[in-house]
């Protein structure tokens, strides 16, 4: 079976700082895979990789095409959807300007159409926000909205950033559940950064843990979740 | 009564040529926070164009919209070759960047078209639409201006590329991450903004004749509209553009006289930036931290 997504020895650097020394790692088709590890590891770094948002050594594969050294909107264009640290909210645009813009690149109107109706009904809180500027929303519905742009895009990857991120934990469970169920609806495949690693364990099925810009464990999260090291570092106990 | 109404009414014939240009610099500074101070020697530039055209025998309206093409043309081409190397540059060196811009297509359209003044034809028959208070040519300048403003209004709310647009100069790290190409489209809004400089100056010049210094006083007034509007306000330079076209207009025939009307700009601006930085409709930028 070859791999959805492929990093070989993946490295990068901000200015002098290499933050990447060498990633590689494979993830499978339909499958979400977590990227673990501590504050500053490289986590939000590598998902940047893969976008073509920093300049980066190494190979990155994507559904059979080496996808490194292109720019970020065409890797876009390929499936590849970012929800990214922050949200990247259009701030001063209405919630369905959001999300219409998630579907820019599609001439597909009537699934356009279907998609729309299928996040708001993932989330009929931006339904009823859908007029709204977007930068009056509250942080759980900003998430929620990033990830339905995301959406929008029909990816076959989507790559999430910290979606946990400053959302009260009933939110987070509700925002996971949905996550769970796009991927066993739509098959969108997803790696997941996080640092709430006992949430994203539970969601995912791989896992790789990521230490100073390298892989040092890899497998099946349940696996994982059972590693005596992961469980004094990642998951507290 | 009578002279404060013609008064009024030619300030809103000359605010609508301000307001386009005003609109033309909001749309660049959306894209990148710089005041394009070669967006008035660009549309004189395209009407000089449209001058060529119509003396070796083009019709009025065949020569005006191509100007208007060429304008979008020029204005795309100046932001890929000369914009865009100095995308990243500091705020200053792409100032000097516009400035330059400024002082060559003076120079150039000097040194091709001679500083002699040359009239300019207006498109308007002779007859008086609304009696002795507007002649034709600024009532048609007015409608031309509302038009070419109801046109833009209904791009940028009403068409996906609009709405790529309008995102790409607000958040062009996930603009990109949608699959908009940022780069193009900033090219887009360089030459929408040439096309409409170009309308504002094809409309100015039968007033103020055409010359290489023609939209020096424009320019000005379009800045204090942009900045009584907000200069990050498409609709407030839009409004501030009739309200400067018609205070300088009523300021100079009834209080300071024609030969000051200028310093009204000055003033504006000045005052403008003192009480109220972010304009009347402008967004006051408080950060969070």
């Amino acid at each position: 079976m070859t791999a959805l997504l492929q990093l070989s020895e993946l490295k990068a650097a901000y200015g002098a700082t290499r933050v990447l020394h060498g990633i590689d790692f494979a993830m499978a088709e339909r499958s979400i895979t977590a990227l673990l590890g501590a504050n500053g590891a490289g986590k939000t770094t590598t998902l940047r990789a893969i976008c073509g948002m920093v300049r980066v050594e190494g190979e990155v594969h994507f559904a059979g095409e080496r996808i490194d050294g292109r720019k970020t909107e065409d890797i876009a264009r390929l499936g590849i959807a970012h929800v990214p640290d922050g949200r990247g909210t259009f701030l001063h645009l209405t919630t369905e300007e959001n999300l219409q813009l998630g579907a820019y690149t599609r001439r597909d109107r009537d699934a356009v159409e279907r998609d729309l109706d299928r996040v708001y009904t993932y989330f009929p809180r931006l339904r009823e926000r859908r007029k709204q500027q977007a930068g009056t929303l509250s942080g759980g519905e900003q998430q929620m909205l990033a990830v339905s742009r995301a959406l929008m895009l029909a990816p076959k990857l989507m790559l999430l950033d910290e979606p946990s991120f400053g959302l009260a934990p009933l939110v987070v469970r509700e925002l996971f559940g949905i996550l769970r169920t796009i991927n066993a609806e739509s098959g969108v495949s997803m790696l997941l950064v996080e640092q709430n690693a006992a949430m994203a364990l539970e969601l995912a099925d791989h896992a790789c843990v990521i230490e100073t810009g390298r892989v040092v464990l890899s497998g099946a999260a349940e696996t994982l979740k059972r590693d005596d090291a992961v469980r004094r570092s990642y998951l507290g106990h | 009564m009578d002279a404060l109404l013609h008064q009024v009414l030619a300030g809103l014939a000359t605010g609508g040529i301000y307001a386009s240009l005003a609109l033309a610099l909001v749309m660049i500074y959306q894209a990148t926070h710089l005041v394009n101070f070669a967006q008035g020697e660009m549309a004189m530039f395209t009407t000089y164009i449209a001058w060529s055209l119509i003396n070796a025998g083009m019709p009025y309206w065949a020569a005006f919209f191509l100007t208007v093409g060429i304008a979008f043309l020029l204005g795309v081409l100046i932001e890929r070759v000369i914009i865009r190397p100095v995308e990243h540059a500091p705020v200053l060196a792409v100032v000097v960047v516009f400035i330059a811009l400024l002082l060559i297509f003076n120079s150039v359209t000097g040194w091709i078209y001679t500083y002699t003044i040359k009239t300019f034809p207006s498109p308007f028959p002779e007859q008086r639409l609304f009696g002795r208070y507007l002649s034709p040519h600024e009532a048609g300048a007015i409608g031309t201006t509302l038009v070419v403003l109801a046109l833009l209004y209904a791009f940028f709310r009403f068409t996906p590329l609009g709405l790529a647009l309008r995102a790409a100069a607000q958040n062009p790290e996930s603009s990109r991450l949608v699959g908009i190409r940022v780069g193009w489209m900033l090219a887009l809004g360089w030459g929408l903004a040439a096309a409409v400089g170009a309308v504002a100056g094809m409309m100015v010049a039968p007033i103020v004749y055409l010359d290489p210094n023609m939209m020096g006083g424009v320019l000005l007034y379009a800045f204090a509209a942009a900045l009584v509007g907000g200069i990050d306000n498409p609709g407030g330079a839009v409004v501030g553009g009739f309200a400067v076209g018609v205070l300088e207009n009523v300021l100079g025939a009834f209080v300071i006289g024609n030969e000051l009307k200028l310093s009204v700009a000055l003033v504006l601006i000045i005052g403008v930036l003192l009480v109220k930085p972010s304009g009347f409709f402008g967004r006051v930028h408080v950060t969070r931290v």
